[in-house]
């Protein structure tokens, strides 16, 4: 090879190629899709709650996207039905995640419906689990010595609670984060399941 | 929306018949023909002829060799301030990675603030040595290894020196961007597109001298290496201002997000570390590399295949089969460049093992390219469904990860910096053991690291299918694997405070003499 700008024009012409099938065309297929029915928008405390979620990198250990039972038992852990686009229009940036170092969270807000459960296991989760590995976030609370009428107090076990008898509030942001979490429920029925990878599935004849 | 769409697709098909009639006219009119004697045009004697091997360390000097042949004072500094930065950042972002470790085996050390929690250090280090140490060390060996192919000298200097500063800022704020909680949000491509301009400027600045001096060239060859390079300096940009529009939105950003990432890794990385594997092998060795023609497949094929790989990071996920599946098949076709590389590369250093025992330099280039067909093969093998329905969302792919961006591309790195430092300054490194003891922390190191993780991942993902074991298990049995990647992350480490100290250590005797090569070479040796 000699000659500098073929080199590049196809180079580039092959790279315009890859991003048609793997941008452009999936786009056109899905960028249209109507949410599904049974999906709300975030309000805006869930929706700075997602922020949270996105900012402290929650997403790096756990998905959102449960797998269909063909491939896993996802659905009898109590994660969720297979999830279609339909089900992530309002999300943005994305959140599917790649590791489930800790469980899927798709439908946590359906499996865990507790605000009380998340505060304290955001607060500390080895309080609840003695093996977890997740990071606690104590910088999301404050302690209190005498709380006010409008704090919300998160229920701590002796062995984690501050001394003094000081009690444990939580911010804002713990309260947003939780009320983003309470929100995931994809417990509907699913929307366009041909718009979802079904290359694990048994069932012949599709 | 749908005309949008229609005129973006109409637009691509078109770029893509020209880039056809391209190959056909360039095929029929015998441009891209290469024959065995081209790859001889790196060595400096007669073709045919026996080349002397080349590595100062380990041979000496060449005859004739002048200090930075065809570089001067300026571009000599530039190419040490590249490399110099980007070691900072490998250190920095090395330390970032074994905090990040740690915290997934004592989750409760360091939870004070936002900044040090595991989901912000963790993406600290990811952009430390990507944006950071590969980037600027890779585009530091590029500003050596052009001019010496093009046989001419580095053009636009300054412009370059404006690069590495707007690159740095941007790497930087970047980096602090992300402790503070200010994200994209999405895997590789978390630095805010905000500073993302700066990155891109800084690019412009890199890309600019490189492709002038390619224009101005005094050979009638270019050679592979220059492939790979101006390759990337196609892609890179295009890669990174699409996938950094903040445009992309729920699944479809899924899919953005993944074709950036993997390319990233394809056609940005792997060139920089195909492309300088290409030089260092045969002229340390002084023999050309093993089928030329060979390499022409490897070079076009990895264009074609891998720039579609992506999707396999959204195998059962909530996209259309269709594209997963389309890249799952170019993921098992990367075996046909991969072989092609792996043929020409291989065959030259096992066949002159001589040179493997005896120059440091050489063992880390060597090991990075095996390193690199070995993580290849492993990629091909992981997007293949069963196999991938393991190890998706486990510890595994965080150890494939780390054999192709470390183990290959930073070792082939490691490798040329030891090669053209002394070849750069004139000056020998004062301590090689210190060269080999880095050699063997990073390796050992990093087969701790591997292998835990491989184990691990692997067991977490049987367990994670295994619908009779409580999740809890997968996560519980990875525990003493976690803590062995600490182990070995923190040898890495440990290499990579060795590696600066070198860099370090020739500095410092670099300066005592410069004046002195400057003034005994004929003035700037501009050919």
């Amino acid at each position: 090879m000699n000659k500098v700008l073929p080199l590049a024009v196809l180079a580039f012409a092959i790279l315009a190629f890859a991003t048609l099938m793997l941008v452009i065309l999936p786009a056109a297929q899905f960028r249209t899709v109507e949410p599904a029915d049974g999906l709300e928008p975030y309000t805006a405390a869930e929706e700075r709650g997602r922020q949270q979620y996105v900012d402290l990198g929650c997403y790096y250990c756990h998905s959102q996207q449960p797998r269909s039972p063909d491939q896993a038992p996802d659905l009898q852990r109590g994660w969720g039905r297979a999830t279609t686009p339909a089900d992530y229009v309002y999300d943005d940036p994305h959140v599917l995640g790649t590791m489930r170092t800790g469980p899927d969270l798709m439908n946590v807000g359906a499996r865990m419906p507790s605000q009380g459960w998340h505060l304290t296991h955001l607060y500390q989760p080895r309080a609840i689990e003695e093996s977890s590995i997740m990071p606690a976030y104590p910088f999301l609370f404050e302690i209190k010595q005498n709380p006010g009428e409008n704090d919300v107090v998160v229920p701590v076990p002796a062995e984690y609670a501050p001394a003094d008898g000081a009690q444990v509030v939580a911010r804002q942001s713990a309260l947003d984060l939780t009320a983003y979490l309470l929100s995931l429920d994809r417990t509907y029925p699913a929307d366009d399941l041909e718009l979802r990878d079904l290359g694990y599935d048994r069932t012949e004849a599709r | 929306m749908s005309l949008t769409i229609g005129t973006m697709m109409a637009l691509s098909f078109v770029v893509s018949l020209i880039g056809l009639a391209f190959l056909i006219w360039a095929v029929a009119s015998k441009q891209f023909r290469v024959d065995q004697s081209d790859a001889e045009v790196i060595f400096s004697g007669a073709e045919g002829e026996d080349h002397a091997p080349d590595d100062p360390t380990s041979f000496g000097f060449q005859r004739d060799a002048e200090p930075g042949e065809g570089t001067d004072t300026r571009h000599r500094k530039l190419i040490f301030a590249l490399i110099g930065f980007g070691t900072f950042w490998l250190v920095l972002g090395s330390i970032f990675g074994v905090i990040a470790s740690l915290k997934l085996h004592l989750p409760d050390w360091l939870t004070g603030s936002a900044p040090l929690s595991f989901g912000r250090i963790r993406t600290m280090h990811l952009n430390s040595v990507i944006y950071g140490w590969l980037s600027l060390a890779g585009i530091g060996v590029a500003m050596f290894l052009v001019p010496r192919l093009f046989k001419t000298p580095l053009r636009g200097v300054n412009l370059a020196w404006g690069g590495l500063v707007l690159w740095n800022i941007g790497v930087a704020v970047g980096v602090y961007a992300i402790a503070t909680g200010w994200t994209d949000g999405m895997e590789w491509l978390e630095i805010p597109w905000q500073v993302d301009i700066l990155l891109a400027a800084g690019g412009a600045c890199f890309a600019a001298p490189l492709v002038l001096t390619a224009i101005n060239r005094n050979v009638h060859h270019i050679y592979v290496t220059a492939w790979y390079y101006l390759g990337a300096l196609v892609w890179f940009p295009v890669l990174f201002v699409i996938g950094n529009l903040p445009i992309h939105t729920g699944v479809q950003g899924a899919t953005v997000n993944w074709w950036f990432a993997h390319n990233v890794l394809g056609l940005w990385l792997t060139p920089i570390g195909v492309g300088a594997a290409y030089y260092v092998l045969p002229k340390i060795i002084g023999k050309p590399i093993y089928s030329y023609r060979l390499s022409l497949l490897g070079f076009w094929a990895l264009a074609l295949f891998y720039s579609q790989v992506g999707m396999h990071h959204l195998i059962g996920g909530p996209v259309p089969t269709w594209v997963v599946t389309l890249s799952v098949v170019q993921s098992v076709m990367m075996f046909v460049p991969v072989i092609a590389v792996a043929i020409n590369q291989h065959v030259l250093w096992g066949s002159n093992l001589w040179a493997f025992k005896q120059s440091l330099p050489l063992r880390f280039v060597a090991f990075g390219a095996v390193m690199y067909t070995l993580a290849s093969f492993q990629g091909s093998m992981e997007a293949v469904r069963a196999v991938n329905t393991v190890t998706h969302f486990t510890h595994y792919t965080v150890a494939h990860a780390h054999l192709g961006a470390y183990a290959f591309v930073s070792l082939v790195l490691f490798g040329t910096v030891y090669y053209l430092m002394p070849i750069l300054t004139g000056r020998l490194w004062p301590a090689p053991r210190l060269i080999a003891l880095h050699f063997w922390l990073v390796a050992i190191g990093f087969g701790v690291y591997f292998f835990s993780l491989t184990i691990g991942g692997w067991l977490q993902g049987l367990a994670m299918l295994d619908a009779s074991r409580d999740w809890l298990e997968s996560m519980q049995l990875t525990q003493p694997y976690l803590e062995g990647r600490s182990v070995g992350g923190t040898l890495m480490t440990l290499g990579h405070l060795l590696f600066a100290i070198n860099l370090l250590s020739l500095v410092f005797a670099a300066r005592r003499s410069t004046d002195a090569v400057d003034t005994a070479t004929p003035a700037t040796s501009a050919s």
